[in-house]
């Protein structure tokens, strides 16, 4: 198995002396759409959490791409390939949409620290094309010009997409992209990790909504209680009766 | 040995005056959320107060002096000597201690008009606005003073009764050499009885435990449908007072200028910063002990090693602090990071 | 916007250095139109604009910055004293000296954000006043203040064969003297220059980087930026272009004292920001003209001035009136700017550009409304980085 992208190992992370993530080992496959699921409280968010630097493991490792990333700063793992999508939209509310894209695809083009104070914006055509790609095929280019604050939710959540992908990540992380969005939106959104899904990038997605997870995933691993209870192909976890009682209290899916 | 005590206890005076300027800081910045720039003038309205009521006290009028004979000499009397005789010339002595009386309830009233008529305004807007707009009414205050009192320091001086010297030194056995002014004692001992009002208030009434919770989580408290403006409004009050006694009693130790609060401001948050922002105790802890600090470092001992150190030994460790404990010797994580 | 071409810079450049030369004509009419006063806006405008480079676009809210204006000048003094009376190699090393205290007290305060930044600034600021007061006696002169004297060295001036004077000898640019017209035009020239660097950062992908701080420093550090030596760099410049004023200040008076550290001289800097517009190209040089301006002419006003200006009025009128306003002019000048602090944060955040945008913007509406289209929203750029 020498196409793991992520691994995950032996990851323990408690607060105080609640265990939120006990001894968890995950791979991810290169090209795959992994999905996390569990239910609430389980400890999905604060995995995904350490895999982006926010927390810290107790003990354990990640390595992304054979490098361990494990207590590294957040934008350290950003510049690696690990790009997170958050749940809630954390965009630039006094920026335009162009800007809010343009930002990420700085980060990608020229590094963590760049002091080009003197040089014209104008002459950065290639990173305004490239973010401007990436909103016409997310169907925001029609309002690149306005404040991002202007948006509606389900619009900021696209502009977030739109700004992680422009970043074209190696390993791209989405935290329940589709709460709290109508069925017409989710299909949207279904559609468009599609997409990008054929271009083979890999991604890790947390999510609540079994339909999403079912017409996506390459590979299921479903997280209770800070720990993994059992990981497969989707086929393998749907039929699994411990699953079943963990997650869904006996109910068929 | 005795130089040693001797430097604590003139550092305990300047201590409380920080440790209570601090606290009404730090208590409006866990409460209300805001950060008041405007503290300082408070303390110094304090010092006001008794000012204006020394000055109130001995409007005088000119009266034959009857101990000269052989011309006619005038001085000026006060009213109050002239109606009440010796009672009035004591009411004059004892105008500091009279003032604490009145700034009470002035204080109070200058807290609630300040909160009422601004400071709830800007409880939604940004921490910058915040300092801004304090800022500018610490200015607004102190030109006011500056205006009506004049620039110049006003001396104020404690009632005779303890305007000598404690002999602390033959008390505790140390020797005749330490000795430590009356009042300057009095100073420390009505901080230490002021900051355990406040920790009693906000520990042992519900009023008070309300805040405290307001404190830790200002919305859970807002949703439990209890009106946390209201008790805010008192807090600021309170704060208000906490900071014109300080003042007030003060006085006697430094005679009172319009620029004293801004003075006291900057080194009060220096202590709200090294106790760590919206921790009482640690606000009241750093206020003594950077007093202190100050206090050894203004020896001739230590100057003679590094000059002008006690001019900048308070910041220097606030840096050090920082540098170390970002969060302070008692924060709490996440407190004002906004 | 953001993608304008770049002729528009040039063209705001051409205006701007336009207005800035043709100032001694255009403030004629104001009474402000002698080399002295101009020379202060042109300066203050400099700090004003050096602060908003910090303030305006990444929203750290400095209370020292009056510490670099106090260093500026003591450099500026020494050069003065040691090197020449040249004011380049004054300004050259005054830049330097406040942009390596700058690095010093910004690696020390970047460390918080939020308020601990202001307040940390504000007292480092605070202890470097101490310092020029009493530790550094020996650089700074203490409360007497840096001046030139005579048997000052100025190795450079003697290796050129200058020779001693009678008097103290003046400020000069290779021999023109930097008092009256020309000592403004340096100015004017150096304001300029300031200028067009500040449109640059505006308008580089670093300035964007800085804006993206300010709206959402978190979300940056998950985009793959280190933010904190972005906030340095700026830091440090906003530093220099504080140095520079200072520095020109000594030039157009070769003295330096402490008390151009206070915190009030931080505040300053703070309110002209904020009035004309923090976040926008030209707001500080307003807010920096308008307060200078009006410092100058309250400043000259007494009661007998306010009494003569009233005289139309019935005694009793006139005698209120010069009651309300004495004590906001001549002594007073400092509760009016205190006041004038209060009611810009409450009544206009933004500052005059702000104010401008809203009139423009109603005027706008009104007008679209006249012609029936009603278009609710018009597209203007909502943005803060136009002038």
């Amino acid at each position: 198995m020498d196409n793991i992208v992520l691994d995950v190992s032996d990851v323990h992370k408690s607060f105080g002396g609640l265990k939120a993530l006990n001894n968890i080992n995950l791979q991810v496959e290169e090209g795959k759409i992994h999905a996390i699921i569990g239910p609430n409280g389980a400890g999905k968010s604060t995995l995904l959490n350490t895999i982006i630097g926010r927390l810290v493991p107790d003990t354990g490792s990640v390595i992304f791409n054979g490098r361990s990333i494990t207590g590294m700063q957040p934008h350290e793992i950003n510049q690696a390939g690990v790009v997170r999508v958050f749940q809630t939209p954390e965009i630039f509310p006094d920026l335009t949409l162009l800007q809010n894209v343009m930002i990420p695809a700085f980060a990608s083009k020229e590094g963590p620290v760049k002091f080009n104070f003197f040089r014209s914006l104008f002459g950065e055509k290639d990173v305004r094309e490239q973010a401007e790609e990436v909103m016409l095929d997310l169907g925001l280019h029609d309002q690149m010009n306005r404040p991002a604050s202007d948006l509606s939710r389900g619009d900021k959540r696209r502009l977030e997409m739109a700004m992680s992908l422009v970043q074209n990540p190696k390993l791209l992380l989405l935290d329940e992209p589709t709460a709290g969005m109508s069925r017409a939106d989710t299909n949207r959104t279904i559609e468009i990790l599609q997409r990008i899904k054929a271009r083979g990038k890999t991604k890790v997605i947390i999510e609540h909504d079994m339909h999403v997870v079912f017409s996506l995933a390459d590979h299921i691993s479903v997280l209770a209680q800070g720990a993994i209870i059992c990981s497969g192909p989707p086929h393998e976890v749907k039929g699994n009766p411990v699953v079943q009682e963990a997650y869904l209290g006996g109910a068929h899916i | 040995m005795d130089a040693f005590l001797l430097q604590i206890l003139n550092g305990l005076d300047k201590g409380g005056a920080y440790a209570l300027i601090a606290l009404g800081l730090t208590l409006v910045f866990g409460t209300l959320g805001v950060v008041n720039f405007a503290h300082g003038a408070l303390f110094m309205l304090g010092a006001f107060v008794a000012v204006a009521l020394q000055n109130l006290l001995t409007i005088s009028k000119q009266v034959r002096d009857e101990s000269v004979t052989f011309f006619e000499a005038y001085k000026e009397t006060p009213y109050l000597e002239i109606w009440l005789g010796d009672t009035g010339l004591a009411i004059i002595d004892y105008v500091v201690p009279i003032s604490i009386v009145l700034a009470i309830p002035v204080m109070l009233l200058i807290g609630f008009v300040m909160e009422r008529g601004l400071i709830q305004y800007f409880y939604k807007r940004t921490h910058a606005e915040q300092i801004l707009v304090t800022f500018g009414l610490a200015i607004v205050l102190q030109e006011i003073i500056k205006a009506w009192f004049g620039a110049n320091p006003i001396p104020m001086a404690a009632p005779d009764a303890v305007s000598g010297s404690a002999a602390i030194g033959s008390a505790l056995g140390l020797g005749d050499a330490v000795v430590y002014p009356w009042w300057r004692l009095l100073y420390l001992l009505f901080t230490l009885f002021i900051v355990g009002a406040v920790f009693a208030f906000l520990n042992l009434t519900t009023y008070g435990m309300v805040v405290r919770a307001g404190m830790a989580d200002r919305e859970t408290v807002g949703l439990l449908g209890i009106n946390i403006q209201k008790r805010f409004t008192l807090v600021f009050g309170i704060a208000a007072v906490v900071a014109g006694l300080a003042g007030v009693m003060y006085t006697p130790i430094l005679p009172p200028d319009y620029h004293m609060g801004m003075d006291f401001l900057v080194l009060s948050f220096v202590v709200v910063v090294v106790g760590g922002m919206g921790s009482l105790p640690g606000a009241v802890a750093a206020g003594f002990l950077l007093g202190i600090l100050q206090s050894f470092a203004s020896m001739s001992v230590v100057k003679d090693v590094l000059p002008g150190i006690d001019q900048i030994i308070i910041y220097l460790v606030a840096v050090v602090i920082l540098l170390v404990r970002p969060r302070g010797l008692m924060g709490r994580k996440g407190v004002m990071e906004a | 916007m953001l993608m304008e071409s770049p002729r528009k810079d040039y063209m705001i450049m051409a205006i701007f250095t336009a207005v800035v030369l043709t100032m001694p004509l255009w403030t004629a009419p104001f009474g402000a139109s002698y080399p002295d006063l101009l020379q202060k806006f042109a300066i203050y405008g400099i700090f004003a604009v050096g602060f908003n480079l910090l303030f305006g676009l990444t929203g750290y809210l400095s209370f020292g910055h009056a510490a670099f204006l106090g260093v500026g000048s003591y450099a500026a003094v020494w050069s003065f004293k040691l090197l020449s009376m040249n004011v380049l190699p004054a300004i050259v090393f005054a830049i330097l000296i406040a942009a390596l205290f700058a690095v010093l007290i910004g690696f020390v305060s970047l460390r918080r954000s939020g308020i601990y930044f202001s307040i940390l600034t504000l007292a480092l600021a605070q202890m470097s006043y101490n310092m020029a007061y009493s530790v550094l006696t020996p650089i700074t002169n203490g409360e007497t203040g840096l001046q030139l004297e005579h048997g000052d060295p100025r190795v450079l001036d003697f290796a050129f064969g200058a020779e001693e004077t009678a008097g103290l000898p003046s400020t000069n640019l290779f021999g023109l003297e930097m008092s009256g017209w020309p000592g403004f035009y340096f100015c004017a020239v150096v304001l300029i220059l300031a200028f067009f660097l500040s449109l640059r950062i505006f308008k580089s992908p670093f300035g964007l980087k800085l804006r993206a701080i300010k709206s959402n420093q978190n979300r940056m550090m998950y985009t793959g930026y280190n933010t904190r030596p972005h906030l340095l760099l700026v830091f440090v410049i906003s530093g220099m272009y504080a140095g520079l004023a200072g520095s020109l200040l000594a030039v157009t008076d070769p003295l330096a004292g402490a008390e151009r550290m206070q915190w009030t001289a931080s505040g300053e800097v703070v309110l002209m920001t904020i009035l004309g517009g923090a976040g926008t190209l030209v707001g500080p040089l307003l807010g920096a003209g308008l307060i200078k301006y009006f410092e100058n002419i309250f400043s000259a006003i007494n009661e007998g001035v306010l009494h003569s200006a009233f005289s139309f009025l019935p005694d009793f009128l006139n005698d209120f009136l010069t009651f309300i306003v004495a004590p906001f002019v001549g002594e007073g000048w400092h509760l009016t700017l205190g006041a004038l602090f209060m009611a810009v944060v409450i009544f206009l955040p933004g500052g005059i550009m702000e104010g401008i945008r809203r009139l423009t913007g109603l005027a706008k509406r009104t007008a679209s409304h006249r012609g029936g289209k009603g278009s609710a929203r018009t597209g203007g750029p909502a943005h803060s980085a136009e002038g």
